[in-house]
């Protein structure tokens, strides 16, 4: 079923960590196999954030294969190294969870492709945000038990978008959870709820077009085939509206950049969206109840109709 | 109009353009036969004061507790409740097989009134998903906007939504009136089977796809016409009952009906399973 939320704060910034916490675990009923974040926070701008791990959550429920946190130092002195090795210069380093780590890195090559791979060369590790402002945390359990995890709930930023999943597709695992980074580019995150028909065609073109998956979560797609279609040269809202015929299935999404929010519905409105817009601020969910976590008194809520497509800017 | 009081029982449903089939077996028209007191009534149900009127907090309240609290006031005799803070919960109000007039001061979340057969409501706020599925009898007014699959299944009964909303309204519906204020999704009155369905503004692709009995009327411009759907010409008759319908509605008092689109089922998809293949290929 899967729960997606959304909130973007236009000429201000919030506790956004906090307020999307509260949304989704408002939906967690839809899913608490994993739960993700895409924050958006308040930066100078000077140094990307990159959110890695080196390995799976291995608790409860989850379908990865168990490995000794010895495993994961010596992949994390192999990341250091080839960052060393890409001219990335480590300014500040926090190891959240043994298997989960944050970097800001001064490193000043704007495309990004090279700089993935070689990192994701390194087996078992995966990038799972990389931009100035986005920072991706997504691992397993309800929005509240990983808020806890990682400390969220004090992020200020201006944006976030999240997701609440019940694994259905693939496996319960921080890989195949969403928010998925738009690779290879800068602050590019997207959730997703619903099916798509077309995976494999989409994945293999997209794949002999250089583009890479970590997962088989159908959800990826929609990163990468953005993602793609701005590659080539198109707008956000461009990608998404071409998405509307790209992707078969069913699904409603959203897609945040640095500076901006997007939703997509699909052409047979198949997937639930309740959408609240004021001047001040934009706030969408899977249900009106995730909205009212942020917003209890009594507003003027609605559901975009099908096949459209909606771009807010901060 | 039709002549209401002369046509026979058997054929005023169909007079009144709830159907055209001849229906046989188990239908409602047997179930409701006024000799038969009994079938008016399910067991359990409550005789209530409309005038008793009390207020209901159900900010604190999960779903069923609420709705065992609605079940309680008219046990005490409350014919109106007005409910205080339902902040999009879902499941508020369904299965209430009882006269009340119940208000709302707020919005409901998913399948809000859902099941119910008699009750007046008015929701002074939006709904979400499958608003009032499976109505039996009884009025539903939604001020502002709803969710898809309004109406879902209904039976019967007036389901009234003074905003837009999303898509599949109406779907698998088998009697009663739905009225839209705004615009409709996609998909609207998808395999309707009987009843109708008011639109006043536009509405999106697939309009009554694969209905197999009912009418749609349309205010505003279709998107698309779904398999089997088709013009019908709108009459005097038709024009009277949309008026009367929409002043009872609270709802474009004022609108021209007779400029509106009536759609109904070109009924190629009848006996589908018994179409030769190249009958089926024209009938899609």
């Amino acid at each position: 079923m899967c729960g997606i939320a959304g909130l973007i704060h236009r000429g201000k910034s919030s506790n956004v960590g906090s307020e999307l916490q509260g949304m989704l675990q408002a939906l967690k009923h839809r899913g608490e196999d994993s739960t993700g974040y895409a924050l958006y926070g308040d930066t100078d701008g000077k140094n990307f954030i990159m959110r890695f791990k080196v390995g799976e959550n291995v608790g409860e429920g989850s379908s990865s294969v168990m490995e000794d946190v010895s495993v994961y130092d010596e992949r994390k002195k192999v990341v250091d190294e080839t960052l060393a090795e890409l001219g990335a210069k480590v300014i500040k380093e926090e190891r959240t969870l043994p298997y989960s780590l944050r970097y800001e890195i001064d490193y000043n090559v704007k495309d990004l492709l090279n700089f993935s791979q070689t990192i994701e060369s390194i087996p078992g590790v995966e990038i799972l945000s990389m931009g100035k402002s986005l920072e991706v945390i997504k691992d397993l359990g309800n929005a509240k038990a990983v808020c806890d995890r990682y400390s969220l709930d004090k992020l200020v930023g201006t944006h976030a978008i999240g997701h609440a999943r019940m694994a259905t597709e693939s496996g319960v695992d921080i890989k195949s959870a969403h928010p998925f980074w738009g690779y290879p580019f800068s602050d590019v995150s997207v959730v997703h709820n619903g099916q798509l028909t077309n995976y494999w065609n989409n994945r293999r073109a997209l794949e002999n077009k250089g583009m890479r998956f970590m997962s088989e979560c159908d959800s990826e797609l929609i990163a990468v085939y953005i993602a793609q279609k701005m590659r080539e040269g198109a707008t956000l809202e461009e990608g998404m509206k071409d998405s509307l015929t790209g992707l078969d299935g069913v699904f409603t999404y959203f897609v945040a950049t640095k500076d901006s929010l997007g939703m997509a519905k699909d052409t047979m409105a198949a997937k639930p969206l309740v959408l609240y817009e004021s001047d001040e601020l934009v706030a969408m969910g899977s249900e009106e109840i995730a909205i009212r976590s942020v917003l209890p008194q009594e507003i003027d809520t609605y559901d975009p109709f099908d096949g459209e497509v909606k771009v807010w800017r901060i | 109009m039709a002549n209401l009081k002369t046509v026979s029982k058997k054929t005023k449903a169909q007079a009144m353009g709830m159907h055209t089939e001849v229906l046989t077996g188990r239908t409602q028209q047997k179930f409701f036969n006024p000799d038969e007191a009994e079938n008016f009534y399910y067991f359990g149900t409550y005789d209530v004061d409309f005038n008793k009127r009390t207020d209901l907090d159900v900010k604190d309240m999960t779903a069923p507790e609420a709705n065992k609290e609605i079940d309680n006031l008219m046990s005490q005799g409350y014919g109106t409740i007005v409910i205080k803070n339902p902040q999009g919960k879902h499941s508020l109000g369904v299965g209430i097989l009882n006269k009340l007039n119940l208000i709302f001061e707020g919005s409901l979340g998913y399948f809000g009134m859902g099941s119910c057969d008699g009750p007046i409501v008015r929701i002074n706020g939006r709904v979400g998903w499958s608003c009032a599925e499976n109505l039996m009898a009884g009025k539903v007014v939604i001020e502002k906007n709803a969710g898809s699959c309004f109406g879902a299944a209904i039976r019967g009964g007036d389901l009234i939504c003074k905003g837009s909303v999303g898509a599949r309204t109406g779907i698998d519906m088998k009697g009663g009136t739905i009225i839209i204020g705004g615009d409709a999704g996609a998909f609207t009155g998808f395999m309707m089977q009987r009843g109708r369905i008011i639109i006043l503004g536009d509405v999106g692709i697939n309009l009554g796809d694969s209905m197999y009995d009912g009418t749609i009327f349309v205010g505003g411009e279709i998107g698309s016409y779904g398999s089997d759907a088709v013009d019908s010409e709108l009459t005097l008759s038709d024009q009277d009952w949309l008026k009367r319908k929409l002043k009872v509605a609270e709802i474009g008092e004022n609108f021209d009906v007779s400029k509106m689109k009536k759609i109904v089922a070109g009924k190629k998809l009848w006996n589908y399973d018994n179409l030769e293949p190249t009958e089926k290929k024209g009938a899609i």
